[in-house]
């Protein structure tokens, strides 16, 4: 609960440094940055379940992370290169990177069902949050169409593996 | 015998003119093949007038893995990005397929 409570306290810090530069709205390449940096996060989180869990749902659930939000970065990279933009780093990125890095530690400390529960509580606190930035700042703020178009269907990726991470939540307790 | 009779009866029917008319009825129950798309995480519509013994392929045009999934078990046809599988409905009804891998994906299927 508290690690939970944490994590969006983080990420409620960085999401609106985009939002606050709002008189300066996020541009397209911090845009893509964001949206392929937490990707990326998720992509890392489940590669480090599948080297730790045992349970086989677990394990499922974390490939499925791993192989959707790979398809959407290996889009959103096609993406920019076809339109010639260079995703900018920028302050969102990097505070959403820090508290990965930070969770990452603490559920290398963990093993077993107590990872597992951390593991799947995480996700649906990130994925709850990614779909907050995407449906409130990310996808209104972005020019490009193909980007913006691209950006909601990460929404509804992201929809669906909160949904399916809020089940496998139920079943773990 | 019943060969015998068969034979006569066709040659009835063509001396009768209605020929045409069992050609089209055969026709009209040949089994079909029905495709629904997969696309941007989503069934597109599901097909009409499906009848038992047709075939409903699923085309998975996404970037990523989907399943069709029968609730009722009939059915489990998991595909990678860019391809398709396909089966053949055995029962009438209203069967709900979804999406293993991401189960907000839905979409009833009306066999009839
Ligand atoms: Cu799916």
């Amino acid at each position: 609960m508290f690690n939970r409570l944490g994590l969006a306290a983080a990420l409620a810090i960085a999401v609106p440094a985009v939002v606050s530069a709002r008189a300066q709205k996020p541009t397209d390449p911090q845009i893509a940055h964001i949206a392929y940096t937490a990707g990326a996060i998720d992509v890392a989180a489940g590669e480090q379940a599948l080297n730790k869990s045992q349970n086989p749902d677990v394990r499922a659930f974390a490939e499925e992370m791993v192989r959707d939000h790979k398809a959407v970065n290996d889009q959103a990279l096609a993406l920019v290169k076809k339109l010639g933009v260079t995703p900018q780093d920028n302050p969102t990125s990097q505070a959403l990177t820090r508290q990965a890095e930070a969770k990452r530690a603490e559920l290398a400390r963990l093993s077993g069902p107590a990872f597992d529960k951390a593991y799947v509580a995480n996700e649906v606190a990130y994925h709850k949050t990614v779909n907050g930035a995407l449906a409130g700042t990310l996808i209104p703020d972005a020019s490009n169409a193909e980007l913006k178009s691209l950006l909601q269907t990460g929404l509804k990726l992201f929809q669906e593996h909160e949904m399916h991470a809020e089940h496998l939540s139920g079943e773990l307790k | 015998m019943s060969a015998r009779r068969g034979f006569g009866f066709a040659r009835l029917l063509i001396a009768a003119g209605w020929v045409t008319v069992a050609a089209v009825s055969s026709a009209a129950t040949a089994p079909k093949v029905h495709t629904v798309v997969i696309a941007d995480m989503a069934f597109g519509p599901a097909p009409a007038d499906v009848h038992v013994g047709d075939t409903v392929r699923y085309v998975n045009k996404d970037m990523f893995r989907h399943t069709a999934t029968a609730r009722d078990g009939s059915f489990d046809l998991d595909m990678q990005p860019k391809t398709s599988a396909e089966t053949v409905v055995k029962k009438a009804g209203t069967i709900n397929v979804y999406c293993r891998f991401h189960p907000g994906m839905k979409q009833a299927l009306t066999v009839k």
